[in-house]
């Protein structure tokens, strides 16, 4: 693992102000923060591991487990809330069968909650993979899940 | 065949908004359906009206096309490019009268607004730089580096009186001087573009669609304050964002405008872009500094110094918002005194609001200040949307406040909504209705700045969550006697002893609800209703046994299996099993409507 970070590196000085862009782009490596990456980030940077992992966990970019292939973003902005943005996460759950912050087991799907994306004129939305959806009620829900290629068993219940 | 008329230009947007309303696909379409024509296709920014993206328009007429699918291109070359004859069926219809609008310059939404600004916003294309230069960009620049001295720069900030876009509103000029004049080796401007206010989206639009304005005030501030090096913090969450100020700052270096020796005349400036790593607080300008030096981007307690006298790496600072720099070149092109003409007293020239939630006309715009909420949201926002009553105005985001109908004289600028109990804040204005339950609204506020405190102070950290919690009993009907007043001591008292705007602010979602909605507190707590059928613990689904039909289709969705009734007999709802989702209420057919929901807690 130690080796892979080598490349992202290569194109920095090791400076203390750097260690954000760093943490950015071995998140974008790896899609979290692999603890062995963060202590070589330390070493380069000259920080304490304590340092790094303080930056680390203040920010919620920043995860320090693997996450699902596809990212899935419910906003929670204040337009998308009183057009009923709660409802759609609780259909998006419903569906891949996890709550916000969780993957599902086959590392497809990973839902988070971000407080904003910022499309409040199509209120309310979601992104997946940076791809945003608008307008949405909970009954488009499950017709975007179905066109990606989940398992649609999930549903049928009862 | 006649051939298509080559002088015509079709605009089509490229901001998230489109970009999400697949406006890409349109105009691979268009590209294809015009290839032989010479027709120019041209992407642009944010209109500002993405509710009704994606749009594309046909210039010179000014023919504005709304929500414009793949299906309508044949139409829009056919019809109108070839034969003259604009698809009327695709204009945009006023969703007051109904009428359909063939030119934005007759739509209300844009005829009632002044666009300065946001005058580039959807007129030019944000990825060439020769768009900019056509329209006078980067002359500001020249005339600054050409023929005037910092100090007759602070001198046209000053006349101005351009105030921070930010929310703030610290006078501009004052804030250039105070870091010109700071002693320092090295100094720095920092645009802050951490808009992290949940309903605002115009500095997103704005970098989105005429970046180079903002680098241009960015280089006048560095000449300004003696400044080699900028810092542009943008949040994660807006890639594109991101992508299209890179482009600019490549083709503005090519062409001289940053960088060293910028037109010859000796002043370097240079432009970074730092991405924001998901922390509101960071909007915070103590905060941004510190998350740009790489540390927990924790706000720096008073009393400390200025951030103009010691920001960045402990040096002189210049920190504005992103709107405050797109101001000032427009500002040394058209002279101080043009700007200093709009607006009030002590607010002077425009404001930018990103106009959500409720309204029928939802998007970006740009009025002068003073203008009031009623011009804004029933004028240029066509009311609230389908026909239901105005509640309120949310402004200013988490640190904002709600104002009710009898406030909406208000003027918009500064110092008037400090006062009514709201702030200007970054400019998200969202626009309730009745079916909105303002404690809900304002529990949904304080979830927000609990999860973003950053923890160290205690009137924030500590105070916040049990307010939280307060309001979280309130609304599953658990609210006591005194619990209002509690949480107006609480809210006081946080605003008092907190270190920095984020826990001084707080409070105020809940604060302004109570001073204006007080009646809907009360309902919770001694009625055990919510009158807006919100909080799902104090409402009641029922059906109508007169107009149940019995199609069972609410049987069969309900994910508890709380609806039971045989055919032709009337369903009934177990109200010890119901978890109140609404799934009932939505697949009960409209025609019949026997599912009603109702407030207060069936016994």
């Amino acid at each position: 693992m130690g080796e892979d970070i080598g490349a992202i590196l290569s194109s920095h000085k090791g400076k203390a102000a750097e260690l954000i862009p760093l943490l950015q782009r071995v998140q974008g490596e790896f899609g979290y923060l692999p603890e062995a990456a963060m202590r070589r980030l330390a070493k380069f940077t000259r920080l304490p591991v304590s340092r790094v992992y303080a930056v680390a966990s203040f920010y919620s970019q920043f995860r320090f487990a693997p996450t699902g292939r596809n990212q899935v973003m419910i906003c929670q902005g204040t337009a998308c809330h009183v057009l009923g943005a709660p409802r759609i996460l609780e259909e998006v759950q419903k569906q891949l069968g996890i709550k916000a912050g969780e993957t599902t087991p086959d590392l497809e799907y990973s839902v988070e909650t971000v407080a904003c994306i910022g499309c409040c004129a199509l209120a309310p939305c979601i992104t997946i993979n940076q791809e945003v959806h608008g307008r949405l009620s909970s009954k488009d829900i499950a017709g975007i899940f179905s066109k990606k290629g989940t398992k649609g068993e999930t549903d049928d219940a009862n | 065949m006649t051939p298509i008329e080559k002088t015509r230009t079709l605009l089509i947007c490229q901001g998230t908004g489109c970009v999400s309303s697949k406006s890409p696909a349109l105009r691979t379409a268009l590209e294809e359906g015009t290839k032989q024509s010479g027709i120019r296709i041209k992407l642009t920014g944010c209109h500002g009206f993405c509710q009704q993206g994606p749009m594309v328009i046909v210039e010179p007429e000014g023919i504005f096309y709304a929500q414009v699918g793949i299906e309508d291109i044949p139409d829009i070359i056919n019809s109108h490019l070839l034969n003259d004859i604009p698809v009327e069926r695709l204009f945009y219809k006023d969703p007051i009268t109904g009428e359909r609008i063939p030119h934005y310059r007759d739509m209300p939404f844009y005829k009632l607004q002044q666009r300065f600004v946001l005058r580039n916003c959807g007129t030019i294309n944000p990825e060439d730089i020769g768009d900019y230069l056509a329209v006078g960009g980067y002359e500001a620049l020249k005339r600054v580096l050409f023929q005037m001295t910092p100090a007759q720069v602070i001198e046209d900030l000053n006349t101005s009186a351009l105030r921070g876009r930010g929310g703030a509103g610290f006078l501009a000029g004052r804030k250039w001087e105070a870091c010109r004049k700071a002693p320092g080796e090295e100094k720095y401007v920092v645009c802050n573009a951490d808009e992290g206010d949940p309903g605002a989206f115009m500095d997103r639009s704005l970098l989105e669609a005429d970046p180079h304005a903002v680098l241009e005030g960015m280089a006048i501030a560095g000449y300004t304050v003696g400044a080699k090096q900028g810092y542009i913090y943008v949040r994660a969450e807006y890639p594109l964002a991101v992508s299209r100020l890179k482009i600019a700052i490549e083709q503005a270096i090519e062409k001289g405008f940053l960088g060293d020796n910028i037109l010859g005349k000796g002043f370097s400036f240079h432009v970074d872009i730092f991405q924001g790593a998901g922390a509101f607080v960071c909007g915070e300008s103590t905060a941004l500094t510190l998350s740009i030096e790489g540390k927990r981007g924790m706000p720096k307690p008073s009393p400390r110094p200025r951030t103009t006298e010691k920001g960045l790496f402990d040096q002189p600072t210049v920190l504005n918002n992103v709107k405050t720099f797109a101001f000032v070149p427009l500002i040394i092109n058209r002279g101080a005194d043009w700007f200093a003409k709009m607006g009030t007293e002590k607010s002077k020239g425009t404001a930018v609001f990103a106009l959500t939630g409720k309204v029928a006309n939802c998007g970006l715009i740009e009025v002068p200040m003073g203008a009031t909420l009623r011009e804004i949201i029933f004028g240029i926002g066509g009311g609230v949307a389908g026909g239901k009553k105005f509640k309120a105005v949310q402004i200013g985001g988490p640190s904002g406040g709600c104002l009710p109908e009898s406030l909406l004289d208000t003027p918009v600028d500064y110092d008037s909504l400090n006062e009514a109990g709201a702030m200007m804040g970054s400019g998200g204005m969202v626009i309730l209705d009745e079916s909105t339950c303002m404690v809900d609204v304002a529990k949904y506020f304080l979830d927000f700045t609990v999860d973003e405190s950053c923890g160290q102070c205690i009137p924030c950290r500590v105070g916040t969550e049990q307010m939280l919690k307060i309001l979280g009993d309130i609304c599953q009907g658990r609210g006591r006697e005194g619990d209002i007043d509690l949480l107006v001591e609480m809210g006081e008292a946080i605003v008092a002893g907190s270190i920095c705007g984020l826990g001084q602010s707080a409070p105020n979602p809940v604060l302004s609800t109570i001073r204006y909605f007080r009646d809907e507190y009360e309902a919770h707590i001694k009625e055990h209703r919510c009158p807006a059928l919100v909080c799902k613990e104090l409402i009641t689904y029922q059906i109508d046994g007169e107009k149940c039909k019995a199609c069972g289709l609410c049987k069969k969705d309900c994910p508890v299996g709380a609806i039971s009734g045989a055919k032709k007999e009337p369903h009934i709802i177990d109200q010890s099993k119901c978890t109140k989702c609404g799934v009932c209420l939505e697949v009960c057919p409209d025609r019949f409507g026997a599912v009603i929901c109702l407030s207060g807690v069936s016994k």
